[in-house]
């Protein structure tokens, strides 16, 4: 047997979640797409949230449930680039690569959602904070902006905020169950916009369970939805605090599935 | 360094690795020889943990790689081209790998300069030919300075200056006493590059032996040699048929090599 080489530079210890998340903070933000997709983001609910204080006409409304309107669209890019943090490993080959630097799935998968989390919900909070006021200002016709210090108003902004968050790691623990880019965003876009509707129509009951309807009825709210004049129609939603928790556990749920097949799985 | 006993690998239907046990020594450089298809990659793959074997074991200095305490310290792979995001530059993606290794920020500019690539390290790598696309592979092996390195098809898409050059390169890197792993289809290529070869045929191993050795088995000519072995596990079929390929230089008494259009999981 010959000597070994002279390398032996390898640090004291072994690597850990510390380092797994390093390497995934400079995989985010060395691609160009995702910070676009970012931006875009926050540009756009920034943008509906004005256009909406613009034309907003009726001063009794929820002044700043209308300056959240854009998160709900904007939750599609945040779940988008969900499934493409996990699906882009693959379509790219980068997860050889990733792999062979932190062979541990778990604590990669680990890392890779810390660090995805965070940046989402900082962006998240930008959206919604910058809305809020950007949609406020945007009022006329003699309306008055709300404020943050009014009952309701700064617990919707910052839970609207996490919501960002949370449909981004739904989309991450869907791209990793599903690997294939299209398919994972069909099935995102399918169950979060389009099945939510539908199975709110056919059983009633779980109407205020449905992602997107958490967050405009229940998160982005200042006081309870009751429809208006509606009110007997009006199904039943979720608390605010409620609603952000069956947001987690849709999360939480996909992570955690995800999770378990990509640790048993071929890379 | 790399001891594999009763690897399997089956793949659906298809056995792609069978019962393959081998072992690997420091300070020479191991071929892998076998057509494509024979199992190659799958063994690479499975050395490296990305696929998990249905049976048998493998092992890095005594441990599975999922166990390193270092890997990219321990361990340099170049496995397939392209095992990096097209949309990053050759030196954010290294800056990456070198963060999950511990590994000095400073040491992604010596391996840009090892392979140069130097002068197109901040280009989208999406932008490199297949050449630029393998050097950067390598230089993410080489960025822990490991003691262990796997080549699987390292010359694809390589000009013949290229082809050269990761020659020298995979030879001194086991001069230095490292253990180095390179599979090839190329016959030619593998009797310059390799000292010992392992070869396979559907996934079975076929030989364990030095290159001088194998040649002497067929009156110095490793291809005769190889063909003798690979006749009676390998079904060639016209499309396989060696054929010259420009670059790969004339190995000792045989003048040609295989070179077939398209990769597979081989």
């Amino acid at each position: 047997m010959s000597a070994r080489p002279a390398a032996g530079h390898a640090p004291a210890g072994h690597y850990g979640f510390r380092h797994a998340a390093r390497m995934e903070w400079i995989k985010l933000r060395t691609l160009r797409s995702t910070l676009w997709t970012l931006a875009i983001t926050v540009a756009g609910a920034v943008a509906i949230g004005v256009t909406v204080g613009v034309n907003t006409r009726n001063a009794a409304g929820d002044l700043t449930n209308n300056a959240l309107a854009g998160v709900v669209p904007g939750l599609l890019l945040a779940g988008v680039l969900g499934v493409l943090t996990m699906t882009g490993e693959y379509t790219s080959g980068m997860i050889r690569a990733t792999l062979a630097a932190v062979p541990r799935r778990p604590r990669l998968l680990a890392a890779k959602t810390a660090v995805f989390a965070v940046v989402m919900l900082a962006t998240g909070e930008i959206a919604t904070f910058v809305s809020f006021l950007a949609g406020g200002m945007a009022l006329r016709h003699g309306i008055t902006a709300p404020t943050l210090g009014q009952p309701g108003v700064l617990r919707a902004v910052i839970l609207s905020g996490t919501s960002f968050c949370l449909v981004g790691l739904l989309g991450l623990g869907l791209g990793a169950i599903i690997r294939n880019t299209a398919v994972a965003v069909t099935v995102l876009v399918g169950g979060v916009y389009v099945a939510a509707q539908f199975t709110g129509l056919i059983a009633r009951a779980t109407f205020g369970y449905m992602p997107i309807l958490i967050v405009a009825n229940s998160l982005s709210t200042t006081k309870p939805e009751t429809c208006g004049s509606r009110a007997a129609l009006c199904p039943h939603f979720l608390s605010p605090w409620a609603g952000l928790a069956m947001l987690c556990l849709y999360a939480a749920v996909a992570l955690a599935a995800g999770g378990w097949v990509f640790a048993r799985r071929d890379a | 360094m790399i001891e594999a006993s009763g690897l399997t690998k089956r793949y659906g239907a298809t056995l792609a690795v069978d019962g393959l046990s081998f072992g690997l020594r420091p300070g020479v450089v191991t071929g892998f020889l076998g057509p494509n298809g024979s199992g190659k990659s799958t063994t690479m793959r499975l050395i490296m943990g990305l696929d998990y074997p249905d049976a048998g074991t493998v092992t890095v200095g005594g441990q599975a790689y999922r166990r390193l305490r270092w890997p990219l310290s321990e361990v340099g792979a170049l496995l397939e081209a392209r095992a990096f995001h097209p949309g990053r530059s050759a030196r954010s993606h290294l800056h990456a790998l070198a963060a999950a290794g511990g590994i000095a920020p400073s040491r992604v500019g010596d391996v840009l300069g090892m392979v140069g690539l130097e002068a197109v390290a901040g280009k989208r790598a999406g932008t490199f030919s297949l050449g630029m696309a393998q050097r950067l592979g390598i230089a993410a092996a080489l960025l822990g300075d490991p003691a262990v390195l796997l080549f699987d098809e390292p010359v694809n898409g390589l000009d013949p200056e290229g082809v050269r050059w990761a020659r020298n390169l995979m030879r001194s890197l086991a001069a230095e006493g490292r253990t180095v792993f390179v599979s090839s289809h190329l016959i030619s290529e593998m009797a310059v590059t390799a000292d010992r070869l392992i070869v396979i045929g559907r996934g079975q191993l076929l030989a364990d032996t030095s290159v001088t050795e194998l040649a002497a088995r067929a009156g110095g000519s490793l291809e005769d040699a190889f063909f003798s072995l690979a006749g009676e596990s390998v079904e060639f079929r016209a499309g396989d048929l060696p054929q010259f390929q420009a670059g790969a230089p004339p190995g000792p008494g045989a003048g040609t090599s295989g070179q077939r259009s398209g990769r597979g999981r081989s």
